[in-house]
């Protein structure tokens, strides 16, 4: 497949996702501390269905969209052709590693590179999908890391509401629920904040942003 | 029945007018008070009402399926808030699947095919006793009842009550062949018109609510003054209908009052749980439930009465 073809159906395939995105969900986005203007973020986001980096990216306007790459697991995206296609030419995916034994460094140094050529990213600092009651996991220190290499990056806090009902685990079939995406002010920069105080802080920003009542 | 048809073109000027006057008075309140909530909510609303006036008009130009397909549509949208605010769990998404993707079509279908003994209890039997089967198989008894009845709720507010307005477009009615979506403008004319009214009557000499617990907007002269209006408008249109001018006034007295009551009705679940809308998806409006609400509650008993009064089949 020549690259002209292969640009055309990531392109169709995108417009695809996101107009399926919107009908199962009719997602709004509430920018509520950050505009949607093109800027390097880290999206932070809670994790509770696989398809949340799909409806984080769909809600962004186009020209964010091109320039903001969901983080993902290698093994799992490189896994078989179509994967690979979604995951290379239509999220433009930062791929990661994430096999007992890859060294921890290796994933930050690839996440490093994508902000370093001026593209943000999408990633989930629980590190697993949260199946429990609570509303959050505890937050992994990779994010911690990340931001302290990168200290010029907005730190984004993105909360998803509702997508783990369409979609529950093990399900096959979406059922139709409003869902909504909320961007919460970019986190201050605290010098010298230790690990755990920032991570708490981190976790707070993303309850904070949670929407009240019951409907997305 | 086409353009040609002179009520049908009345009507879209009389509707037409009617918005391009609101049209103009949205822009002449922005460029002299200013912008505002008030005067953003009103020109919002004004914009929905373009959009679907346009997208009705386009229904009722491909006749009897674009109305379906246009209704079956404001289904799916309805069932999408509906269920947002039910509490099924994971053991019941086969069953909410199963309804929104098979009960739903074939529901439209059914109208489609004119299968009136079909239609009118595919979702109170077939559906009712079915749904829950589909989620008691997944084991899980916990706030079982609940459950199954928001399921059930869901299809017969936002699917089998709905699906009577494209219904309407099957009643065989002595001397009005082919003039039947002329039944649906009217339903939906006078309902809508009724909500209109009761929230201007409501901001003009609201004073009494009418159940201050379950909507706080809601009141009694709002009400009285809206229902009353849109009554009497019912009456002069029944040119375009199949009634006498005082059966005209009397089934849209009925369709009002129902239209009133399904509001209050819809109004108690938003505020047990914690809502203001149904959704956000027509700008202005909230979501579509929050506009249709009182004309799941009245097609039916339309339907119904004018089956019963007018209609051979």
């Amino acid at each position: 497949m020549n690259s002209v073809m292969r640009r055309g159906l990531a392109r169709l395939a995108e417009w695809a996702v996101v107009l399926l995105a919107r009908l199962v969900t009719a997602v709004r986005a509430n920018w509520l501390g950050v505009a949607p203007v093109p800027a390097r973020r880290i999206y932070f986001a809670n994790h509770r269905s696989h398809a949340d980096a799909l409806l984080v990216w769909s809600v962004l306007p186009p020209r964010l969209r091109d320039r903001t790459r969901p983080v993902a697991a290698v093994d799992y995206w490189l896994a078989n052709p179509l994967r690979r296609f979604f995951a290379r030419d239509v999220f433009n995916s930062a791929l990661v590693e994430r096999r007992p034994g890859a060294p921890p460094e290796a994933a930050g140094a690839a996440m490093g590179a994508v902000l370093a050529a001026g593209d943000s990213l999408i990633l989930f600092p629980e590190g697993t999908r949260n199946m429990g009651e609570v509303d959050l996991l505890p937050l992994k220190s990779g994010l911690y890391h990340l931001a302290q290499a990168h200290r010029d990056v907005d730190l984004v806090p993105v909360w998803i509401e509702n997508l783990n009902r369409v979609l529950p685990k093990g399900e096959v079939v979406p059922v139709p629920l409003l869902c909504s995406v909320t961007f919460g002010a970019a986190l201050g920069r605290v010098s010298g904040e230790a690990k755990d105080a920032f991570l708490h802080r981190a976790a707070q920003a993303l309850l904070e942003i949670r929407p009240k009542g019951d409907a997305a | 029945m086409t353009l040609a048809d002179p009520h049908l073109l009345y009507l879209f000027l009389g509707y037409g007018g009617l918005l391009i006057a609101f049209t103009v008075v949205g822009q002449v309140l922005l460029h002299t008070t200013g912008a505002g909530p008030m005067v953003d909510n009103f020109n919002a609303r004004v914009a929905a009402w373009w959009a679907m006036a346009a997208l009705g008009s386009v229904a009722l130009l491909t006749g009897r399926t674009g109305v379906v397909v246009l209704f079956a549509l404001c289904s799916l949208a309805a069932m999408r808030e509906f269920l947002t605010l039910t509490r099924f769990r994971q053991a019941d998404h086969w069953a909410v699947a199963v309804a929104v993707f098979a009960v739903l079509p074939v529901q439209y279908w059914l109208v489609w095919v004119d299968w009136y003994g079909l239609y009118s209890i595919f979702i109170p039997v077939y559906a009712f006793l079915l749904l829950p089967v589909l989620s008691v198989v997944r084991g899980e008894s916990g706030a079982f009842l609940t459950r199954v009845s928001e399921v059930q709720w869901a299809l017969m507010i936002c699917v089998f009550a709905l699906s009577h307005v494209p219904a309407l477009l099957y009643l065989d009615i002595p001397g009005f062949e082919g003039r039947n979506l002329l039944l649906i403008a009217f339903l939906i004319v006078v309902v809508q018109f009724s909500d209109v009214m009761q929230y201007v009557w409501g901001k003009l000499l609201g004073r009494t609510r009418v159940a201050p617990s379950i909507s706080p907007s809601k009141t009694v002269e709002g009400a009285v003054g809206g229902i009353l209006t849109a009554t009497l408008v019912g009456a002069t249109l029944w040119w375009m209908t199949p009634f006498t001018p005082w059966q005209a006034g009397l089934l849209a007295l009925a369709i009002n009052v129902m239209g009133f009551l399904g509001g209050l009705v819809m109004s108690a679940i938003k505020r047990d749980r914690g809502v203001k809308d149904w959704g956000h998806v027509i700008p202005g409006h909230g979501g579509f439930v929050d506009r249709l609400d009182s004309v799941m509650f009245s097609a039916p008993i339309f339907f119904h009465l004018t089956r019963y009064g007018w209609s051979l089949t």
